[in-house]
C-alpha cells in the first residue's frame, strides 16, 4: 500500500492496521456532544452541530476549533447529545393541526395600519431633512 | 539595538515555523477527527504567529521578505530551539512537547505585552489569547491521560521523561541577553524559565505526574545558536520545496 502523500507512507499503516485489528472496538466509541455557539453577548446560544469527545470538557476544547474558528464567537456551550430530551418523531401528529390554528398568530390587529402611517410619517420628514 | 531585537524576534518566528509545521504533519492523521482539526488548526496558529514576527523584521527592522526569510536560509540560520524541529511519530511525545513548550509561549507572549519595543507588544497582545487556547487543549489532554489507564499514563510519563530535558533549550541565553533587559524589551529568559518551571512543576505534580529532575535538565544545546539536530535539514527540504522550485514567483 503507498500513497502519493510521503506521510502516508512513513506512517507505515498496513503495519499497524494488523497490529491494531486485535484491539478493534476497544474504547473506540466517544459520546456525542452537541454544540451551542454565541456570536454576541446577549444573543440566544444557537445549536451548530455534534462533536465525539471523552468528557465534557475535551468536547469544549474540541467545539472551539470545530465551530469557534471561522465564525466571531464570544461564548460557547456543550451537552452531551444523550442528556437532550426530545418527543419521539411517531407523536409528530401532536404537532399536526397548528397551522390550521390561525387564531392564534398574531396577525390581524387594526394597530398595524396605524403604526406603517407612522412609519410612513417619519420618513417622509426625515427625507425632507 | 536593532540587533538585539532581531535575535529576539528571528528565534521566537523560527520556533513558531518550524513547530507549526512539525505539527501539521499530523494533519489527516490525527488520533481522532476532532483532535485531528484542533491539532492542525493550533499548527496554523503558529505558522500565524511566525508570519507575523518575519512581517516585523520585514517592515520595521529592514530584513528581507517573509516567505525568503521562512523558506530561503541555510539550516544554520535558523534560531529555533532543537525542541521543536524533533521528528515524531509518538503522540505521547507530540502531545507532551506542545504541553511544554507553549506554556512557555504563553508567559513569553504574556510578558511581551509590556514590551518597550511597540511593535512586538502589540502583536503579543493580540496572540496571547491564541496561545491561551493551544495550553488549555494540552492541559485537558495531559489531565484526561494521566487520569486514564495505565498505558496513558506510563505513555505521558515516559514522553515527559524524553521531553523534558530538551524544553532546556527553549531558553537558551542569546548574545544580547543584557541589553534585551536593560532596554525593557523582554524580561530574559532565565526569569522566563523560572516562570515556566513555577508553573509546570504544579500542573505535572498536579495530575500525579513525576517531574523530571529540573537541575540535571538544563543544558542548552545551542539551537538558538545555529546548531541543530539531524531533523531539522530534511523538514527545511520538504517544508522549502514549493517555495525554490520557483523563487520570487507569488502564489
Amino acid at each position: 500500500m503507498s500513497s502519493l502523500d510521503p506521510r502516508i507512507n512513513r506512517l507505515d499503516l498496513l503495519r499497524q492496521e494488523q497490529n491494531a485489528s486485535a484491539d478493534r472496538g476497544k474504547n473506540e466509541n466517544w459520546p456525542a456532544f452537541e454544540v451551542f455557539h454565541q456570536a454576541k453577548r446577549g444573543q440566544h446560544h444557537k445549536h451548530v452541530g455534534t462533536v465525539h469527545a471523552p468528557d465534557a470538557q475535551m468536547a469544549l476544547v474540541f467545539a472551539k476549533e470545530q465551530f469557534g474558528r471561522r465564525q466571531t464567537c464570544v461564548n460557547m456551550w456543550v451537552v452531551k447529545t444523550s442528556d437532550i430530551i426530545s418527543f419521539s418523531y411517531n407523536d409528530v401528529d401532536m404537532f399536526e393541526t397548528t397551522p390550521g390554528k390561525l387564531h392564534r398568530e398574531a396577525t390581524g390587529y387594526k394597530l398595524r395600519d396605524k403604526v406603517e402611517k407612522y412609519k410612513q410619517q417619519q420618513r417622509k420628514k426625515a427625507d425632507k431633512k | 539595538m536593532t540587533n538585539a531585537i532581531k535575535e529576539l524576534i528571528l528565534k521566537m518566528a523560527d520556533d513558531a515555523l518550524i513547530f507549526g509545521h512539525r505539527n501539521s504533519e499530523w494533519t489527516g492523521i490525527g488520533p481522532t477527527l476532532e483532535e485531528d482539526i484542533a491539532f492542525s488548526s493550533m499548527a496554523q496558529d503558529k505558522i500565524g504567529h511566525a508570519w507575523a514576527l518575519y512581517g516585523i523584521l520585514n517592515q520595521h527592522l529592514g530584513d528581507k521578505e517573509p516567505d525568503t526569510l521562512a523558506f530561503d536560509r541555510k539550516a544554520s540560520d535558523y534560531k529555533c530551539c532543537q525542541m521543536v524541529t524533533f521528528f515524531t511519530w509518538d503522540y505521547a511525545f507530540a502531545l507532551v512537547r506542545h504541553f511544554l513548550f507553549d506554556h512557555a509561549e504563553y508567559l513569553r507572549y504574556s510578558s511581551l505585552a509590556n514590551s518597550s519595543y511597540q511593535p512586538l507588544a502589540q502583536l503579543a497582545k493580540k496572540i496571547t489569547g491564541e496561545i491561551k487556547y493551544h495550553i488549555l487543549h494540552a492541559d485537558t489532554w495531559m489531565q484526561s491521560l494521566a487520569n486514564g489507564s495505565e498505558e496513558s499514563q506510563a505513555r505521558l510519563q515516559s514522553a515527559l521523561n524524553e521531553v523534558f530535558p530538551l524544553a532546556a533549550g527553549i531558553f537558551e541565553k542569546g548574545p544580547f541577553e543584557n541589553k534585551l533587559i536593560e532596554q525593557g524589551i523582554f524580561i530574559g529568559e532565565e526569569a522566563l524559565r523560572n516562570n515556566w518551571i513555577e508553573k509546570t512543576k504544579d500542573l505535572i505534580q498536579s495530575m500525579g505526574l513525576q517531574i523530571p529532575d529540573i537541575e540535571q535538565n538544563s543544558e542548552a544545546p545551542g539551537g538558538r545558536y545555529g546548531h541543530h539536530s539531524e531533523f531539522l535539514q530534511p523538514l527545511l527540504d520538504e517544508m522549502s520545496e514549493v517555495f525554490l522550485s520557483e523563487p520570487g514567483a507569488s502564489w
